[in-house]
């Protein structure tokens, strides 16, 4: 397994949760901080399914499978890298996959058309960014709700992929190129994908638990208004968010495309739900205001291993789909009831004091 | 924040982050080794034809979706003839027929030590390279229906030739309107690369002298969907009020006409075949407007897939042109040119047989 945690967010934006302030000392307090903070009890979770397949699944802990594992979650944790920011301001970009196949199509399309690849593969992401500066303007230009906005979106650019490239296929990519979408760091079991993704991750990370900011998104997502009144900026943060959602879903599609020599209309087709599902298991709030990037690594990287396990074991694919339900309905009752329960001891505890 | 808070937090990341590290060093090998392995025509790059049939192979199917009635058929085909050859059968595979998904089902299988992966490509490149890298982990690979590149599996079990989809074609119009007569062909789409290639195959069959009394006259695309193909339908034969006859090559296309012509005068009076499938065309052919059409067993072609499958294992065959072996009660197979084994002949459906089908 990466060493996911290397990446920002251990220390979150401690004044945005109110739920982590308080005294406290000693082991209530370690206890505390697992309950009251949903990533670090996602990491747990995490680390106790992975030790769980590891012994009861036959291979799950291998190096090879490990490999399998980190390429497959890879596409999910580039694009859940800037929705979780946009999320947190409030709004969603659902238009993410319909961005990663049209970036697809047009780059199969520009390296047919003769084009050098690297040219290529700039000219993608910079479509990415540009598709994503559409969104942002129909958002904040105009008001509208992102939500409505990016499903149109993610309907109207997987339309104009298929109107780029149809039902064909483009697949003569150079082979040193698809080979480096899937290489290893000196021949191991991390794939340099995932050392991107992770660079990427520590980018996000600093930037959203770092930097003013970021911390300004948090206050967009709680209230916009009053955000606004304090002097933020608020189109122009979510505008420059939506851009960058773009900018990232377009560099997933090159790396799709690549790693699976493939440049189609319909590749990731369906992939806006699993990104928004790991986003919102990884303790980001639907209404903003609230998640940290590790939640969403965390959880990125526990639907994977769910899955993965899952596979292993033979479960049939549509049980899967069931698990993963499953699993974002609990991420959503868990916190609740832990927080009602937390809430009511608090105010036993001051009965009887 | 405090800073021991801080600490303590920091250090249960950490205890949790080693946790998983720990778990992903201290992986094994895939299974138990030597577990049932078959040696045989692993190592050598020699066919014996002679080679005993390995028996304990592990064969899974994986189509290019589940649940999909065509694939279900297919697959337990197969089934049946892993149980003849005792060996261990599964199924899987995604929910959704997209060209990526089936990787993630192809690294499962490798990292299981699977003996045979018989597998419907979604598409001929995204799944190249887990299937190479499960043939360097000793799995053999066939597929079936939909072809990878041919480098990337050891044989392709084809349902049938382009001609011979062609020519069963031409010879049930020509059959039915009495080898006289103009004709049509209701296609997909226009881009349709399967389709285009069997249309200029027919055009070469009508142009044979036997056929010479045959003239066709368009063709019309339906694009698979089912309103247009049946708006074409009504249009040819507003557009061409003698026609005789119209052969559609696609299962959406035959569906949509038959339902147009029966329900209206030239029902039984105006020929029609092409390719379809015995449950979608049931009802027409006992309301009498359709004669008879085409299509491939799909049972038949799982069946052969798996028995393809076997002999690779076995090392009775390497996947070279020309090596032979034998497939249950389908008899026995060449492999031909690139490793490709042609089921056969498309099977005819009739009033006849037509209830012996479920699929």
């Amino acid at each position: 397994m990466a060493p996911e945690t290397e990446g920002p967010g251990t220390e979150g934006p401690g004044t945005t949760d109110p739920r982590t302030e308080g005294p406290g000392t000693g082991r209530r307090d370690v206890l505390r901080s697992v309950v009251a903070r949903w990533d670090v009890l996602l990491l747990v979770v995490l680390a106790a399914v992975s030790v769980a397949a590891g012994v009861l699944v036959d291979g799950f802990a291998s190096g090879r499978n490990s490999q399998f594992l980190l390429l497959d979650v890879v596409a999910v944790a580039l694009i859940a890298l800037p929705l979780t920011l946009v999320v947190i301001t409030g709004e969603i970009d659902l238009s993410v996959a319909g961005t990663l196949g049209l970036c697809s199509a047009v780059m199969g399309h520009l390296w047919v058309a003769g084009l050098p690849l690297e040219v290529v593969v700039v000219l993608t992401v910079l479509l990415g960014a540009v598709l994503g500066a559409v969104n942002a303007v129909f958002v904040t230009g105009f008001g509208l709700p992102s939500l409505a906005v990016t499903i149109g979106t993610l309907a109207a650019y997987r339309g104009l992929a298929f109107v780029v490239l149809g039902d064909q296929a483009v697949a003569d990519f150079p082979a040193g190129w698809t080979g480096a979408a899937s290489s290893t760091v000196a021949g191991g079991v991390v794939p340099w994908a995932v050392v991107v993704t992770l660079l990427l991750a520590v980018v996000f990370g600093v930037v959203l638990h770092a930097t003013p900011f970021g911390r300004s998104l948090y206050a967009m997502g709680d209230n916009a208004e009053a955000a606004t009144f304090a002097g933020l900026r608020v189109a122009r943060a979510k505008s420059w968010l939506f851009v960058v959602s773009g900018a990232v879903s377009g560099l997933a599609g090159v790396y799709w495309t690549l790693r699976f020599a493939s440049a189609r209309a319909d590749n990731a087709a369906g992939l806006e739900l699993a990104v928004v599902a790991a986003v919102l298991l990884g303790g980001v709030s639907i209404f903003g205001g609230r998640g940290t990037l590790l939640g969403v690594l965390a959880g990125v990287l526990l639907l994977g291993v769910v899955r993965n396990a899952l596979q292993l074991a033979d479960v049939a694919a549509d049980t899967l789909d069931v698990v993963t339900g499953g699993l974002l309905i609990a991420s959503v009752v868990v916190p609740n009831a832990v927080g009602l329960g937390r809430a009511r001891w608090r105010r036993r505890r001051r009965r009887t004091a | 924040m405090s800073q021991p808070k801080r600490a303590l937090r920091l250090g249960m990341i950490a205890t949790a982050v080693a946790a998983v590290l720990v778990t992903a060093a201290c992986g094994g090998t895939t299974r138990g080794s030597g577990e049932d392995a078959p040696a045989a025509g692993r190592a050598t790059g020699q066919a014996d034809p002679d080679a005993p049939l390995v028996e304990g192979l592990d064969v899974a199917f994986l189509p290019k979706q589940v649940n999909n009635p065509y694939f279900t058929v297919s697959d337990n085909g197969g089934k049946s003839a892993v149980e003849e050859f005792k060996g261990s059968y599964k199924e899987v595979g995604p929910s959704e027929a997209s060209a990526s998904s089936q990787v993630s089902y192809i690294n499962t299988l490798s990292q299981q030590g699977t003996d045979v992966i018989v597998t419907s490509a979604n598409d001929p490149n995204a799944i190249c390279g887990a299937l190479t890298s499960a043939r360097q982990a000793g799995a053999k690979v066939v597929t079936f229906d939909s072809d990878t590149k041919p480098e990337c599996r050891d044989v392709f079990v084809n349902q049938a030739t382009g001609e011979g989809i062609a020519k069963i074609q031409v010879d049930l119009i020509s059959e039915q309107i009495g080898g006289e007569g103009k004709i049509a062909i209701l296609s997909a789409t226009p881009n349709a690369t399967n389709q285009n290639a069997w249309i200029e195959l027919m055009r070469a069959e009508l142009a044979k002298p036997e056929h010479s009394g045959i003239e066709l006259v368009t063709v019309a695309y339906g694009n698979d969907e089912d309103q247009k193909s049946f708006q074409e339908t009504q249009g040819l034969l507003r557009s061409y009020p003698d026609l005789k006859g119209i052969v559609s090559p696609t299962t959406v296309g035959v569906a949509a006409a038959a339902r147009y012509l029966s329900t209206s005068e030239y029902k039984g009076k105006v020929a029609l075949t092409g390719l379809g499938t015995p449950n979608q065309m049931r009802e027409f052919v006992k309301d009498g407007t359709v004669r008879s059409f085409a299509l491939w067993k799909p049972a038949d072609l799982g069946y052969l897939a798996a028995y393809a499958g076997a002999a690779l294992a076995s090392g009775r065959i390497t996947g070279a042109e020309g090596e032979k072996f034998e497939a249950g009660r389908l008899g026995e197979y060449t492999v031909g040119p690139d490793g490709v084994v042609v089921l056969g002949p498309p099977t005819v459906f009739d009033r006849g047989n037509i209830d012996e089908f479920r699929f």
